[in-house]
Protein backbone atom coordinates (compact mmCIF):
# COMPACT_ATOMS: atom_id res chain seq x y z
CA UNK A 1 0.00 0.00 0.00
CA UNK A 2 1.31 3.06 -1.17
CA UNK A 3 -0.80 5.94 0.26
CA UNK A 4 -2.19 8.87 -1.25
CA UNK A 5 -0.24 12.38 -0.64
CA UNK A 6 -0.07 16.03 -1.27
CA UNK A 7 2.78 18.41 -1.33
CA UNK A 8 2.43 22.00 -1.66
CA UNK A 9 5.96 22.92 -1.31
CA UNK A 10 5.88 23.55 2.38
CA UNK A 11 3.32 20.96 4.05
CA UNK A 12 3.12 17.52 3.13
CA UNK A 13 -0.34 15.29 3.78
CA UNK A 14 -0.15 11.55 3.85
CA UNK A 15 -3.69 9.63 3.22
CA UNK A 16 -3.38 6.95 5.58
CA UNK A 17 -5.95 3.82 4.98
CA UNK A 18 -7.48 0.42 6.05
CA UNK A 19 -6.31 -0.96 9.21
CA UNK A 20 -2.94 0.25 11.40
CA UNK A 21 -1.38 -2.69 13.11
CA UNK A 22 1.71 -3.55 14.05
CA UNK A 23 2.03 -5.82 10.69
CA UNK A 24 0.73 -2.65 8.30
CA UNK A 25 2.75 -0.21 10.62
CA UNK A 26 6.30 -0.96 8.92
CA UNK A 27 4.88 -0.55 5.20
CA UNK A 28 3.45 2.87 6.48
CA UNK A 29 6.66 3.87 8.44
CA UNK A 30 8.98 2.94 5.50
CA UNK A 31 6.70 4.93 3.21
CA UNK A 32 6.26 7.60 4.99
CA UNK A 33 9.94 8.03 6.45
CA UNK A 34 10.65 8.13 2.82
CA UNK A 35 8.37 10.88 1.60
CA UNK A 36 9.48 12.70 4.59
CA UNK A 37 13.40 12.63 3.36
CA UNK A 38 12.72 13.50 -0.14
CA UNK A 39 10.31 16.58 0.32
CA UNK A 40 11.58 18.01 3.56
CA UNK A 41 8.64 19.29 4.80
CA UNK A 42 8.44 21.74 7.76
CA UNK A 43 4.29 20.08 8.38
CA UNK A 44 3.64 16.42 8.25
CA UNK A 45 -0.26 15.67 8.03
CA UNK A 46 -1.16 12.28 8.96
CA UNK A 47 -4.70 12.10 7.58
CA UNK A 48 -6.97 9.39 9.50
CA UNK A 49 -9.91 9.52 7.37
CA UNK A 50 -9.48 6.45 5.46
CA UNK A 51 -8.49 4.61 8.32
CA UNK A 52 -10.76 1.92 10.36
CA UNK A 53 -9.08 0.08 12.86
CA UNK A 54 -6.00 1.31 14.80
CA UNK A 55 -4.16 -0.73 17.67
CA UNK A 56 -1.33 1.07 19.76
CA UNK A 57 1.04 0.23 17.05
CA UNK A 58 -0.47 3.53 14.95
CA UNK A 59 0.33 5.49 18.11
CA UNK A 60 4.02 4.20 17.66
CA UNK A 61 3.85 5.35 14.24
CA UNK A 62 2.90 8.98 15.08
CA UNK A 63 5.04 9.62 17.90
CA UNK A 64 7.95 7.86 15.85
CA UNK A 65 7.19 10.55 12.33
CA UNK A 66 6.58 13.16 15.20
CA UNK A 67 9.79 12.73 16.35
CA UNK A 68 11.40 12.62 12.80
CA UNK A 69 9.91 15.84 12.22
CA UNK A 70 11.23 17.43 15.18
CA UNK A 71 15.03 16.49 13.89
CA UNK A 72 14.04 18.51 10.64
CA UNK A 73 12.57 21.40 12.52
CA UNK A 74 9.20 20.72 11.20
CA UNK A 75 5.83 19.67 13.19
CA UNK A 76 3.36 16.79 12.96
CA UNK A 77 -0.27 16.68 12.74
CA UNK A 78 -2.71 13.95 12.81
CA UNK A 79 -5.91 15.08 11.05
CA UNK A 80 -9.71 13.92 10.45
CA UNK A 81 -9.08 11.70 13.29
CA UNK A 82 -12.61 9.32 13.39
CA UNK A 83 -14.69 8.64 16.12
CA UNK A 84 -13.50 5.34 16.52
CA UNK A 85 -9.96 5.90 17.08
CA UNK A 86 -10.53 9.01 19.72
CA UNK A 87 -10.28 6.97 22.67
CA UNK A 88 -7.08 5.19 21.62
CA UNK A 89 -5.63 8.97 20.96
CA UNK A 90 -6.58 10.26 24.03
CA UNK A 91 -5.18 7.74 26.36
CA UNK A 92 -2.07 8.03 24.55
CA UNK A 93 -1.87 11.38 25.84
CA UNK A 94 -1.07 12.63 22.34
CA UNK A 95 -4.06 15.42 22.90
CA UNK A 96 -1.38 16.76 25.07
CA UNK A 97 0.98 17.64 22.28
CA UNK A 98 -1.89 19.36 20.48
CA UNK A 99 -1.22 17.70 17.14
CA UNK A 100 -4.83 16.40 16.72
CA UNK A 101 -6.95 18.58 14.41
CA UNK A 102 -9.89 18.16 11.85
CA UNK A 103 -9.99 20.02 8.45
CA UNK A 104 -8.57 19.81 5.49
CA UNK A 105 -9.37 16.77 2.37
CA UNK A 106 -10.48 13.43 3.75
CA UNK A 107 -9.19 10.51 1.85
CA UNK A 108 -12.11 9.98 -0.78
CA UNK A 109 -11.74 13.19 -2.07
CA UNK A 110 -8.11 13.04 -2.13
CA UNK A 111 -6.00 11.95 -5.46
CA UNK B 1 -22.14 -18.01 34.82
CA UNK B 2 -23.74 -20.46 32.91
CA UNK B 3 -21.69 -20.92 29.42
CA UNK B 4 -23.54 -20.50 26.23
CA UNK B 5 -21.26 -20.46 23.19
CA UNK B 6 -17.80 -21.56 23.01
CA UNK B 7 -14.53 -21.15 20.22
CA UNK B 8 -11.13 -22.16 19.85
CA UNK B 9 -8.36 -21.89 17.56
CA UNK B 10 -4.59 -21.62 17.22
CA UNK B 11 -2.37 -19.65 14.62
CA UNK B 12 1.28 -18.90 14.05
CA UNK B 13 2.63 -16.02 15.36
CA UNK B 14 3.23 -14.34 11.97
CA UNK B 15 2.40 -10.13 12.20
CA UNK B 16 0.02 -10.78 9.19
CA UNK B 17 -2.09 -13.19 11.23
CA UNK B 18 -2.58 -10.06 14.21
CA UNK B 19 -5.74 -8.88 11.39
CA UNK B 20 -6.85 -12.65 11.33
CA UNK B 21 -7.11 -12.76 15.12
CA UNK B 22 -9.02 -9.80 15.80
CA UNK B 23 -11.75 -10.45 13.39
CA UNK B 24 -11.99 -13.79 14.23
CA UNK B 25 -12.97 -12.89 17.72
CA UNK B 26 -15.13 -10.15 16.21
CA UNK B 27 -16.88 -12.55 13.94
CA UNK B 28 -17.59 -14.72 16.54
CA UNK B 29 -18.98 -12.14 19.36
CA UNK B 30 -21.22 -10.23 16.08
CA UNK B 31 -24.31 -13.03 17.22
CA UNK B 32 -24.47 -10.96 20.67
CA UNK B 33 -25.29 -8.33 18.18
CA UNK B 34 -22.46 -5.56 19.82
CA UNK B 35 -22.06 -1.92 19.53
CA UNK B 36 -19.89 -0.80 17.12
CA UNK B 37 -17.98 0.91 20.38
CA UNK B 38 -18.00 -2.50 22.09
CA UNK B 39 -16.49 -4.51 18.69
CA UNK B 40 -13.99 -2.24 18.02
CA UNK B 41 -13.04 -1.80 22.09
CA UNK B 42 -12.39 -6.16 21.22
CA UNK B 43 -11.02 -6.30 18.54
CA UNK B 44 -8.37 -3.57 19.57
CA UNK B 45 -7.65 -5.90 22.89
CA UNK B 46 -7.30 -8.61 20.97
CA UNK B 47 -4.83 -7.40 19.03
CA UNK B 48 -2.64 -5.79 21.56
CA UNK B 49 -2.35 -9.10 23.19
CA UNK B 50 -1.87 -11.52 20.10
CA UNK B 51 1.36 -8.45 19.01
CA UNK B 52 2.55 -8.82 22.30
CA UNK B 53 2.78 -12.97 21.54
CA UNK B 54 4.53 -11.77 17.90
CA UNK B 55 6.62 -8.91 19.01
CA UNK B 56 7.48 -10.52 22.78
CA UNK B 57 6.83 -13.96 23.49
CA UNK B 58 8.28 -15.49 20.53
CA UNK B 59 10.57 -12.84 18.94
CA UNK B 60 12.51 -13.62 15.90
CA UNK B 61 11.16 -17.08 16.25
CA UNK B 62 7.64 -18.40 15.08
CA UNK B 63 5.43 -20.04 17.58
CA UNK B 64 2.19 -21.09 18.19
CA UNK B 65 -0.56 -18.97 19.57
CA UNK B 66 -3.82 -20.09 21.26
CA UNK B 67 -6.76 -18.23 21.63
CA UNK B 68 -10.14 -19.58 23.42
CA UNK B 69 -13.10 -17.44 23.23
CA UNK B 70 -16.24 -18.05 25.41
CA UNK B 71 -20.01 -16.31 25.63
CA UNK B 72 -21.56 -16.58 29.02
CA UNK B 73 -25.41 -16.20 29.60
CA UNK B 74 -26.00 -12.63 30.16
CA UNK B 75 -23.66 -11.36 27.57
CA UNK B 76 -19.89 -11.90 29.37
CA UNK B 77 -17.33 -12.68 26.84
CA UNK B 78 -13.82 -14.23 28.04
CA UNK B 79 -11.48 -14.14 25.44
CA UNK B 80 -7.91 -16.43 26.60
CA UNK B 81 -4.63 -15.58 24.60
CA UNK B 82 -2.21 -18.10 25.52
CA UNK B 83 1.67 -18.73 23.68
CA UNK B 84 4.41 -20.80 25.26
CA UNK B 85 6.87 -18.54 24.33
CA UNK B 86 9.36 -16.48 26.53
CA UNK B 87 7.55 -15.02 29.56
CA UNK B 88 7.57 -12.57 31.49
CA UNK B 89 9.53 -11.86 34.28
CA UNK B 90 7.90 -8.94 36.05
CA UNK B 91 4.18 -8.83 35.52
CA UNK B 92 3.81 -5.64 37.12
CA UNK B 93 6.12 -3.50 35.45
CA UNK B 94 5.28 -5.16 31.99
CA UNK B 95 2.00 -3.59 32.26
CA UNK B 96 2.86 -0.03 33.28
CA UNK B 97 2.05 2.49 31.30
CA UNK B 98 5.17 2.86 28.27
CA UNK B 99 7.27 0.57 29.64
CA UNK B 100 8.31 -1.40 26.50
CA UNK B 101 11.21 -3.74 26.33
CA UNK B 102 11.16 -2.93 22.03
CA UNK B 103 11.42 0.63 22.33
CA UNK B 104 13.43 0.32 19.19
CA UNK B 105 10.15 -0.78 17.44
CA UNK B 106 8.36 1.66 17.96
CA UNK B 107 6.27 0.25 20.45
CA UNK B 108 4.78 2.63 22.36
CA UNK B 109 4.37 0.75 25.68
CA UNK B 110 0.71 0.95 25.90
CA UNK B 111 -0.64 -2.68 25.14
CA UNK B 112 -1.48 -3.56 28.29
CA UNK B 113 -2.75 -0.30 29.33
CA UNK B 114 -5.36 -0.32 26.08
CA UNK B 115 -6.47 -3.63 27.04
CA UNK B 116 -7.31 -2.69 30.29
CA UNK B 117 -8.43 0.55 28.94
CA UNK B 118 -10.68 -1.15 26.44
CA UNK B 119 -12.66 -4.26 28.44
CA UNK B 120 -13.46 -4.88 32.00
CA UNK B 121 -10.48 -7.18 33.24
CA UNK B 122 -7.28 -8.32 31.99
CA UNK B 123 -5.77 -11.23 34.11
CA UNK B 124 -1.94 -12.03 33.36
CA UNK B 125 -0.25 -15.72 34.26
CA UNK B 126 3.32 -16.25 33.32
CA UNK B 127 6.09 -18.19 33.68
CA UNK B 128 9.69 -17.06 32.34
CA UNK B 129 10.15 -19.61 29.34
CA UNK B 130 6.75 -21.61 29.75
CA UNK B 131 4.65 -19.13 28.45
CA UNK B 132 1.89 -16.21 28.77
CA UNK B 133 -1.77 -16.32 28.84
CA UNK B 134 -4.12 -13.24 29.16
CA UNK B 135 -7.64 -13.66 29.56
CA UNK B 136 -9.97 -10.15 28.89
CA UNK B 137 -13.03 -9.96 30.37
CA UNK B 138 -15.81 -7.59 28.76
CA UNK B 139 -19.18 -7.79 29.37
CA UNK B 140 -21.41 -6.56 26.48
CA UNK B 141 -24.71 -4.44 26.88
CA UNK B 142 -26.98 -7.12 25.12
CA UNK B 143 -29.30 -4.63 22.96
CA UNK B 144 -31.83 -7.75 21.84
CA UNK B 145 -32.66 -9.73 24.57
CA UNK B 146 -31.02 -13.29 23.36
CA UNK B 147 -30.15 -14.49 27.15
Amino acid sequence: MYPKTSYDGNILTIYLKGEIDHHTAREIREATDSLIQLNKPSVLRLDFSGVTFMDSSGIGLIMGRYRMMLLYGGSTKAVNVPESLERIMNLSGLGALNIIEQGGELYEAAK
Amino acid sequence: MKLQNEVSFTFDSKSSNEAFARSAVGAFILGLDPTVGELNDIRTAVSEAVTNCVVHAYGDTIGKIYINVKIFEGGTVTIKIRDKGCGIENIDKAMEPLFTTAPGNERAGLGFAVMQSFTDNVKVRSKPNAGTTVTLTKKLSLRVNNA
